[in-house]
């Protein structure tokens, strides 16, 4: 993975400095509050509910065991000996005190990490699938572009003050789309043209929150030498004309949709066509030399196992089960792809201990080269593991809760913070995953109802991407009462669909009876093998809004 | 005097003034002291002002810097409007003033101009900096220099460090 040079740690430092002193500043009070805001939160840091809250970030999710180790002791010496994975592969603190950020920070730097960006009016982390670079059916490897975006985006002296926050997501898979492009501010799909070029076909507009959309095309392809001054135009035609008057219409899709996507197209290119032979232009040479940090681990030959796995499987339904739901095909035949799952029923999804992010700094290092990534499902991904030790992997796993083997399954749900945490929601989502999680405890159940998304968020701002959620559930307030709303048919994969809502609200102790009514339509309703997202489509809403509101 | 703080942070006193855009129906009030007034005004009735060559103009940040095509260089000074330090629309228009204009001249920050914004105002191609009256001016020169250098091409550079890098 990507490795620090002179220059970035460098400029590491200098902000490090130079947040220390916005800090001793604000402290002092020589910054209003409205002023400090903005600077605060292009660092990550929030004040929030009960206490500050502040967001790393984990570029496109790579992490190396060090820097979970570090994570971990800032963990114990500056907040309670926990964090959170957050949707959009960071990580999030819920603890700090603010005067203990430069600290913090400080210590960041020392592992290459930082806090830059993860939010505010400002070009945010760029994600990625969390299985780039291992999977069979990739393009190649976007890593590389991810962390050009990265270096490209940071600081940007023209683009800190938009009208709005701005997301990037880049997929390269050609079947599957991890990272949820079309629902981002632009969504890179890479792709080789006729003539065999590389490049990205650009969805602009994507995205959840209050208005939900789809991102369209606005370019077809894109050579991969134009991405930087493409992103460039993209920015300043938004920066110039995005909305600023009302912060409900200042994403970037109101404008795609007030101008259509042709129109904002034809913008983008006008713009495009002054800067695209700009020194901002990449050279090969350059993505070359990004793609150098980006290589393959050793890979080792490892002995064909297939006999034994399948014994093991044999003997131990559970070993079995693991394999099937948190194993994928890795690209070398002789290595799997193991997701750890962070979902074990009564722990809110995505949270971990200072001792779990230890021990996962271990098992990087055992059995993975010593990385992991971060998904946006709020899971964490060994890349690397020889399949000869796969079952030694499992064992191990197993009493520390990341073995649970339900991914992508409906108690695999994604879940923001919600009213326990969080400053901005209407109502708590963490009771309401619980809740969910042990009405389908039966994992015999939960395999044959087969994979479901279920996000849920505590408010609009659709941390949780509940609008792309096979199932969604929002939290709204109702004169003080918290009720929850659900909505059918989400996507956020290649075939991208915003959910419909089923209808009104119900109470959080009435969730776990609606979610078994919706699935029992689907049960009732579904021919062999068909996937819970095909019967709703085949279907449509009806039968679900008179099963639950009979 | 204003104080107006240049690009390197050091501080000097000019006489420039931001002449106001007049109501409607009023004209617009010429002081005899050097003035930047509303950029379209400048052009609709430039032949005024041939005489002078201490009229510069200002640009609102929902302006089109666009309309100075051809005719920036005439202007000794452009100021930039900031109405509140997030509206970061000037950051665009500074940028194509200098590098699609081709704008020579001196560039102003005005408006709602804060310690923290200047890095960024000076990569856009600003060079002068008129703080907003409440902040220490004092303050300048640390915050222009916090960075010894950046990622990207800007004005201010025609080497993103990924070029730097390979070179």
């Amino acid at each position: 993975m990507y490795v620090y040079d002179e220059h970035d740690r460098q400029m590491a430092a200098e902000r490090v400095a130079q947040f220390r002193d916005q800090t001793e500043r604000a402290l002092a009070g020589e910054l209003s509050e409205d002023e400090f805001l903005p600077l605060r939160l292009q660092n990550g840091l929030y004040v929030q509910r009960l206490a500050p809250m502040l967001r790393i970030a984990v570029p496109y999710g790579m992490l190396r065991s060090a820097q979970l180790r570090r994570l971990a002791r800032i963990t114990r010496d500056y907040d309670k000996g926990y964090a959170h994975f957050t949707t959009r592969q960071n990580v999030q603190l819920n603890w700090p005190e603010i005067e203990d950020v430069p600290d913090i920070l400080a210590e960041l730097a020392e592992v290459e990490m930082h806090a830059n960006q993860t939010s505010g009016n400002c070009i945010r982390n760029t994600t990625t699938d969390q299985f780039s670079g291992v999977q069979a059916d990739e393009i190649t490897d976007p890593r590389p572009y991810c962390e050009i975006i990265r270096q490209w985006s940071t600081f940007h002296p023209e683009f800190a003050f938009l009208p709005r926050k701005f997301k990037v997501a880049v997929n390269a898979s050609e079947h599957t789309d991890r990272a949820a492009i079309q629902v981002h501010d632009i969504g890179l799909q890479m792709m080789r043209n006729d003539k065999g070029e590389l490049g990205f076909r650009v969805h602009v507009g994507g995205g959840l929150g209050r208005t939900p959309m789809v991102g369209p095309v606005i370019r077809d392809f894109l050579p991969e030498l134009d991405l930087l001054t493409y992103l460039e135009a993209v920015l300043r035609v938004y920066n110039r004309y995005g909305r600023r008057d009302n912060k409900f219409k200042a994403r970037i899709k109101i404008l795609v949709k007030a101008l259509t996507p042709e129109g904002f197209a034809a913008k983008v290119e006008e713009e495009w066509s002054h800067i695209k032979d700009s020194p901002t232009r990449l050279t090969q040479e350059a993505i070359e030399q990004f793609k150098g940090y980006f290589t393959e681990p050793d890979y080792e030959q490892v002995p064909d196992v297939k006999d034994v796995l399948a014994t093991q499987r044999f003997e131990n339904r559970e070993f079995d089960q693991w394999i099937g739901h948190n194993v994928d095909t890795h690209k070398n035949p002789g290595y799997a792809i193991v997701t750890l799952t962070m979902k074990k029923t009564g722990t809110p999804p995505g949270d971990v201990s200072d001792r779990q992010l230890e021990q996962i700094a271990d098992l990087a290092d055992q059995y993975s080269f010593g990385e992991v990534r971060v998904t946006h499902q709020q899971n964490v991904v060994l890349a690397d593991v020889r399949k000869d030790q796969l079952f030694e992997l499992w064992q191990a796993i197993t009493p520390m809760d990341f073995a649970t083997a339900n991914l992508n399954t409906l108690t695999d749900v994604i879940c923001c913070p919600g009213g326990d945490y969080c400053a901005l929601a209407n109502a708590k989502s963490i009771p309401v995953a619980e809740s969910i999680q042990r009405q389908f405890d039966d994992m015999d159940y939960l395999y044959d109802i087969g994979n479901i998304d279920l996000n849920i968020s505590g408010c609009m701002n659709a941390c949780g991407h509940h609008h792309v959620g096979n199932i969604g559930v929002l939290g709204v307030d109702k004169k003080g009462q918290e009720f929850y709303q659900i909505s059918l048919g989400g996507s956020s994969h290649h075939d991208a669909a915003i959910g419909k809502i089923l209808g009104p609200s119900f109470a959080r102790e009435d969730m776990p009876e609606v979610m078994q009514k919706i699935i029992n339509v689907y049960v009732d309703n579904r021919t062999e093998e068909e996937p819970f997202l095909d019967t709703y489509r085949r279907i449509g809403i009806e039968p679900f809004k008179e099963r639950v509101y009979a | 005097m204003p104080d107006v703080i240049t690009s390197d942070g050091s501080i000097r006193q000019d006489d420039w003034v931001v002449v106001p855009r007049p109501a409607d129906g009023e004209s617009l009030d010429i002081p005899e002291q050097p003035a930047l007034i509303p950029a379209d005004l400048w052009l609709a009735g430039k032949e005024h002002f041939e005489d002078r060559d201490d009229i510069g103009v200002w640009l609102d940040s929902h302006d089109e810097p666009e309309t100075l095509a051809g005719v920036v260089n005439e202007l000794p000074v452009i100021a930039v409007n900031f109405p509140k330090f997030s509206d970061g629309r000037g950051y665009s228009i500074a940028r194509l003033l200098r590098e699609r204009l081709n704008y020579q001249n001196e560039l102003r920050a005005v408006g709602d101009v804060l310690l923290d914004q200047l890095q960024f105002m000076k990569r856009c191609g600003f060079d002068t900096y008129v703080l907003r009256a409440d902040k220490d001016i004092n303050k300048a020169a640390r915050c222009l220099n916090f960075f010894t250098q950046g990622y990207q091409a800007a004005t201010d550079t025609d080497e993103p460090l990924f070029r730097r890098r390979a070179s």
